[in-house]
């Protein structure tokens, strides 16, 4: 015991020779961020309890991600189907204001994101703004599809007949969504907003290599006035989450953009409970450049809809 | 702790012994029960010792509808659903029993004939239990009468919470007789009884009194069946069986939703009162919306996938 003393007071000694009044001010701990999953609108750890480290395009350290298991993924499922009777019956317009509130506030955090990206993708500053921005824009555009994809796919059908008909375009429900690997922000927010645009909820899996960009999205969405569960985020390993989001029963629809060679595999488990699939297209495995396209159109969220259409007698 | 035996040595009912019996019973320890319980629950159930467990809470559910706008159609879907669970599986076992309002018996009875299912149904003015005691008796005769195998009665909490201990005690024994041959569970309603002290005293007066079962809820109140109250009240049928010979059952109801709920159940069953209440003439559950979710773990068991709620009847 006496021995401790002495060497902590020795080393006290040490320190107090080397911080003179001239000397460098004592270092600040580093607060360091815990990256956890994002899931019913919270942040809780991996019910696995695993984490991976998350090295930037050069190698370095950058963070722990956690790494989402089956279980995170089954409970991610729960989550979304909960969160959709209330998203899905929410006003169009409500959805678009909610939507436009994520770009706001994305707007307002746009130099985390920047930092984030120059040092994770080894993006250049001009580069990473360009790209940070087009992710503001792509929730203002979809913002404002909300309340106008009902008229561009619906509308009333001229029938043969004494009858009014109409059609309309209605959520499919929850969509799993593996997103770009390589296009960790611009990429996830084109995948991501064109499926909760239109009243469906979403469970992510994020890229594996660079997750950290989509959880600082999640606080910018848990923010947002985005009901908790519409997006699910899972940060791990498309081999390990894909197959049974793909095969579970309560899941609507899949998007396989981040697939990669597993997509036919997982079409066919999606095809025996008669889930929805989107393809990857053509360049969706590229960086965040191949989704700079500032009109990406209506072709992220048709895949995701359910057409309902009514006839009703004309004069009753 | 084990009650003493000479505790339930025969002596004349009067409010005063009733009294000195049950506050002689050794108080509960509420952060012991509520650790223990916690303790329990974290015991992993995996694999065929999980398919056993699924299939074991299945045929110890008490499927119940108790709404107000129940009708016969309603009842008749329910009863159909207790005989065969899963439809496309006759795999799996069926339910305890249908528990219904009381004239809703004749209904399902018709409708379980020859199923081997029982019928349970709610007397005595559930489930606040404050009805004249003649309407109460009248209300169990008819169930009885129309075909109920058990009756699930509500004691007087106003009674049982002013120290009115007799007249809680008279009234089981009353519908106890009223019963006939139909077993009678005893519901505390102990999300109203306030403290882990008053489950206990409540669990033995309604043993002492002679009901078959105690039973946690009506499932009207919150909190309904929460572990630490099944706990307490597993804690009193094993001592009187310890004491006495006699088995009683224990049956929780209100609140548990999924199999990770039951599994945590059995679990605390085999632990606290023995292998013995592993079974459903000792052990049931209460519930409505755990059915589906039974199946739909035991679905994932067999084919390795999660099933959807849509793919399940709804009630």
């Amino acid at each position: 015991m006496a021995e401790r003393r002495n060497t902590r007071k020795a080393a006290r000694g040490t320190a107090e020779a080397g911080g003179g009044t001239d000397g460098p001010a004592p270092s600040r701990l580093a607060v360091r961020k815990t990256y956890k999953l994002y899931l019913g609108g919270a942040f809780p750890r991996s019910e696995s309890g695993r984490s991976y480290p998350v090295t930037s395009d050069s190698g370095q350290h950058l963070a722990n991600a956690s790494l989402a298991s089956r279980k995170d993924a089954r409970d991610a499922v729960s989550a979304a189907r909960k969160a959709f009777g209330g998203w899905s019956t929410r006003t169009a317009y409500n959805r678009g204001q909610i939507l436009y509130r994520v770009a706001e506030v994305l707007e307002g955090r746009r130099d985390q994101f920047t930092a984030q990206a120059v040092a994770a993708q080894g993006l250049s500053r001009a580069e990473a703004d360009r790209v940070v921005s087009a992710a503001v824009d792509r929730w203002v555009y979809y913002a404002g599809w909300t309340d106008k994809v009902a008229q561009v796919l619906g509308g009333a059908n001229p029938v043969s007949g004494p009858y009014y008909n109409h059609s309309a375009p209605e959520p499919t429900g929850v969509v799993a969504v593996l997103a770009p690997q390589h296009a960790p922000l611009l990429g996830l927010t084109s995948v991501v907003a064109p499926v909760i645009a239109t009243g469906n909820t979403a469970v992510v899996v994020t890229s594996e290599t660079a997750p950290l960009a989509a959880i600082d999205l999640a606080e910018v969405l848990a923010t947002s006035d985005l009901p908790g569960g519409v997006v699910n985020l899972l940060t791990g390993r498309v081999p390990e989450l894909g197959p049974h989001l793909a095969a579970h029963a309560d899941v609507n629809a899949l998007d396989l953009t981040g697939a990669g060679g597993l997509a036919v595999e997982f079409e066919r488990a999606a095809a025996t409970t008669l889930t929805r699939v989107l393809r990857p297209g053509p360049g969706t495995d590229g960086g965040e450049e191949a989704w700079l396209d500032p009109d990406p159109g209506t072709a992220r969220m048709t895949p995701f809809l359910e057409t309902k259409t009514v006839w009703h007698p004309v004069g009753t | 702790m084990p009650v003493p035996h000479t505790a339930f040595a025969p002596e004349a009912t009067t409010n005063r012994a009733l009294r000195a019996f049950l506050h002689g019973l050794p108080g509960v320890d509420e952060v012991g029960a509520r650790a223990r319980a916690q303790d329990l629950s974290t015991r992993s159930v995996k694999t065929t010792a999980k398919a056993q467990a699924i299939d074991l809470a299945i045929s110890m559910v008490d499927l119940t509808t108790l709404e107000g706008a129940d009708t016969p159609g309603k009842v008749r879907a329910l009863c159909a659903k207790a005989a065969h669970p899963d439809p496309t599986d006759r795999t799996v076992p069926r339910v305890g029993a249908v528990c219904v309002y009381s004239d809703m018996v004749a209904t399902a009875v018709d409708a379980l004939r020859g199923t081997g299912v029982g019928v349970a149904s709610v007397a005595t003015a559930f489930p606040s239990g404050r009805a004249p005691m003649e309407a109460k008796l009248a209300d169990t005769r008819r169930a009885v009468a129309d075909g109920a195998g058990e009756i699930d009665m509500v004691i007087d909490r106003g009674a049982f919470l002013s120290g009115d201990y007799l007249k809680v005690f008279e009234e089981i024994t009353a519908v106890k007789e009223a019963c006939g041959t139909a077993h009678l569970k005893v519901i505390l309603e102990t999300g109203e009884l306030v403290t882990y002290d008053n489950v206990r005293r409540a669990s033995h007066l309604a043993i002492r009194a002679g009901g078959d079962f105690v039973k946690t809820s009506t499932g009207k109140v919150s909190p309904a069946a929460t572990l630490p109250v099944t706990l307490v009240m597993l804690e009193a049928v094993r001592d009187h069986h310890a004491a006495t010979g006699r088995h009683v059952g224990v049956k929780p109801a209100g609140g548990i939703r999924t199999t990770k709920d039951a599994i945590r159940n059995l679990v605390l069953v085999n632990e606290v009162a023995g292998p013995d209440w592993l079974t459903p003439d000792l052990f049931r559950i209460g519930a409505s919306s755990l059915l589906n979710d039974l199946l739909m773990q035991r679905t994932r068991l067999s084919t390795g996938t999660y099933p959807s709620p849509d793919y399940y009847t709804l009630d």
